[in-house]
């Protein structure tokens, strides 16, 4: 069983705002029968640009009849500018949460009060150009793009939970798994890393030996010293058990070389030398 | 608030004479039946008889019978032994309607490069024969049907099937964990060599099941380990279960008159008068093959969740086959196997009564229902005043 706060049973079991707006100023239907849920979306504007009325309708299970009546009751009052910034964190704030399985009812409820709103403007909402990623649940680029974006999204998982693209037949993870690297990519440009001098480069080299390999390498009655840096590379010298240990070089590449890269700066090159 | 649990297929209440037995085995009787002094004996005792009444209510000999944790342990071990067994054979069949212990089980061996066919249903959940037999070939090890199918309750004719593997030499196994203690089963009358079925849903406790396989059936144990089940099954037996589940067996046999004509009153009852009262309703599955307690409805237009949580506000338990209920976003795979519409799916109800079940419940039910059904079409965006509003406003 769901693990639903009392707000959210509190609006499945009384939701308000149930119905159609009589002439409508903005409205909106977005999901369908085939995806198990549906919402359709009423309201009416006054002269000061302020929503006044909102009404729904909805086809779907307790979360989304819940964000539904949720969504009517945060836009009521509202200007439609403020409503136009509500998100779908918003909804599942107002409701003290969702389950996670559960958070496309609340995405669902932003994309008919963006919808509903677009209609409002006049401003026609885009169609059929938008490239479709999830056959089985109609969801397009855009949509997934977006909760990747706004919500901080890693996994394809994630994306199921908040848009359902991906629950269905499975054959579009790939494609999401493209988007969410393209937009993380997007979202955190690789900062220039400062150059640092060869002082610099020594006494970090020193301070990540010190901390991250000679306490492992002591472990296995080995040690290290650091001889030189010379632009990239990074001379060494072996000591105690991994002077005479034949996987030193191994340990080197793969755990020296690696810690430092990680540490100190991504191009380095490890190279053992005599002494 | 009073509960009125229509949801047997799920688990069953333990029954109270099933209880008093195995109560003495926690406390006082806590020796372990393999112990050679009396105190463990007399445990080791109490078992054959619950082997004996298993065996009983199925008509199959005591030592046909091996003891396992759960009815997925016995579907997984009746699978893997025949592999085991035939281990040049790298090809099964089962339906596509089968519980997740067997249609799971089917994924995970393709996965470790085994041929996997499933078998089509039609719209009523019925199997076709001749196409079964014809996915039987020489590299086929076994072939798995259920004998009934736990969210609609459809029947397959197992016995038939087991007949025309065993023509082409073929093992049959059944999961019949839906099956045991509903319809009469008769292992002397037919050719099947494995039978699963487990405990709780037939009034004994979770986590015991059984068994069946036939006599001269070659065998490879799933749990390795003491000589307990002889060497088929190891581990200490779960002492107070087994005998539980002896007992609920034999309980099963004298009430198997009752499930057939009171539960199965209760159950049409039930199933007519939703269909009268709620338009836009319809039965999931075949209504003559079918299990006597079971009853899948689907309501157009509204969703099963929902459903289940109004009802529950009234005490009333049950299932649904919709997505929303098992967070996989898809309706249930039996029923799209079926080819159920998607108005219908995600509206469907699975309602499973059992003995305890009384006509006054039945009554509330049929009073409630309608209302809340009529409550959440008040709500749909498909559903107009009274009559559908087709899904014109599809996106």
């Amino acid at each position: 069983m769901w693990e639903y706060s009392d707000k959210v049973m509190e609006h499945f079991l009384h939701p308000k705002n149930v119905g159609v707006v009589e002439n409508p100023d903005g409205e909106a239907i977005v999901g369908s029968l085939a995806c198990g849920d549906a919402l359709r979306l009423t309201f009416k504007v006054d002269e000061q640009g302020r929503i006044v009325d909102a009404r729904f309708k909805t086809f779907g299970c307790a979360s989304a009849i819940a964000a539904a009546s949720a969504l009517t009751e945060m836009i009521k009052g509202m200007s439609v500018d403020e409503a136009a910034k509500l998100t779908n964190q918003d909804i599942a704030d107002f409701l003290g949460g969702l389950p996670k399985e559960k958070i496309h009812c609340s995405v669902m409820g932003r994309e008919a009060l963006e919808k509903a709103i677009a209609n409002y403007r006049g401003i026609p909402t885009a169609g059929v150009e938008e490239k479709i990623i999830c056959e089985c649940f109609g969801v397009t680029e855009n949509e997934i793009e977006r909760v990747v974006r706004e919500n901080d999204l890693k996994t394809v998982e994630e994306v199921t939970n908040y848009t359902k693209a991906g629950g269905g037949c499975g054959g579009c993870h790939e494609a999401i798994e493209e988007i969410i690297a393209r937009v993380r990519a997007e979202a955190r440009p690789e900062k220039a890393r400062p150059q640092l001098t060869n002082l610099q480069k020594i006494r970090k080299i020193e301070e990540t030996i010190e901390r991250e390999i000679r306490p492992q390498l002591q472990q296995d009655g080995g040690d290290l010293e650091l001889i030189d840096v010379v632009g990239n590379k990074v001379l060494v010298a072996t000591r105690g058990a991994c002077a005479v240990c034949q996987m030193a070089h191994l340990t080197l590449k793969d755990f020296v070389q690696a810690k430092l890269r990680e540490l100190v700066w991504p191009e380095l090159e490890v190279e053992e030398v005599a002494k | 608030m009073t509960t009125i649990y229509l949801d047997n297929n799920a688990t069953t209440q333990v029954a109270s004479e099933v209880l008093e037995a195995m109560l003495p085995y926690f406390y006082e009787l806590y020796g372990n039946p393999s112990s050679m002094h009396f105190f463990g004996g007399q445990v080791g005792r109490k078992i054959r008889q619950a082997r004996e009444q298993v065996a009983a209510l199925i008509n199959a000999e005591p030592d046909e019978i091996i003891f396992t944790s759960c009815g997925t342990e016995s579907d997984n071990t009746a699978i893997r032994s025949a592999l085991a067994t035939n281990l040049g054979k790298r090809h099964i069949v089962i339906s596509r309607v089968e519980h997740p212990a067997i249609h799971a089980l089917g994924a995970h061996l393709v996965k470790e490069g085994y041929r996997v066919t499933e078998l089509p249903v039609d719209s009523d959940g019925r199997i076709n024969l001749d196409q079964f037999a014809r996915s039987l070939t020489s590299e086929t090890a076994i072939a798995s049907l259920m004998w009934a199918n736990n969210e609609t309750g459809v029947i397959f004719p197992v016995e038939e099937a087991a007949a025309i593997a065993r023509n082409k030499g073929v093992l049959f196994h059944t999961d019949a964990v839906q099956a045991v203690g509903k319809i009469p089963i008769d292992m002397k009358k037919n050719a099947i060599d494995m039978l699963a079925l487990s405990g709780h849903k037939l009034h004994a406790p979770k986590g015991v099941g059984a068994l069946y396989v036939r006599r001269g059936t070659r065998f490879s144990p799933f749990l390795i380990g003491g000589h307990q089940e002889k060497g088929r099954r190891g581990g200490t037996e779960n002492t107070a279960s087994l005998i539980g589940l002896g007992v609920a067996c034999e309980l099963a046999a004298r009430n198997m008159e009752k499930e057939n004509t009171h539960v199965k009153y209760l159950r049409d009852k039930l199933e007519n008068a939703l269909l009268t009262r709620i338009p836009n309703s319809r039965v999931n599955g075949d209504r003559v093959n079918r299990l006597p307690n079971t009853s899948n409805i689907s309501f157009e237009f509204v969703e099963g969740e929902a459903i289940l949580l109004m009802i529950n506000e009234l005490g009333i338990c049950a299932s649904s086959g919709s997505a929303c209920t098992s967070g996989s976003l898809q309706p249930s795979h039996v029923l799209r196997a079926m080819g159920v519409s998607f108005t219908f799916a995600h509206g469907s109800i699975r309602l499973s009564l059992s003995v305890y079940n009384t006509e006054q419940e039945i009554d509330f039910v049929i009073e409630k229902f309608p209302v809340i059904i009529e409550r959440l079409r008040g709500l749909s965006p498909y559903w107009g005043v009274g009559d559908a509003v087709c899904a014109t406003m599809e996106t």
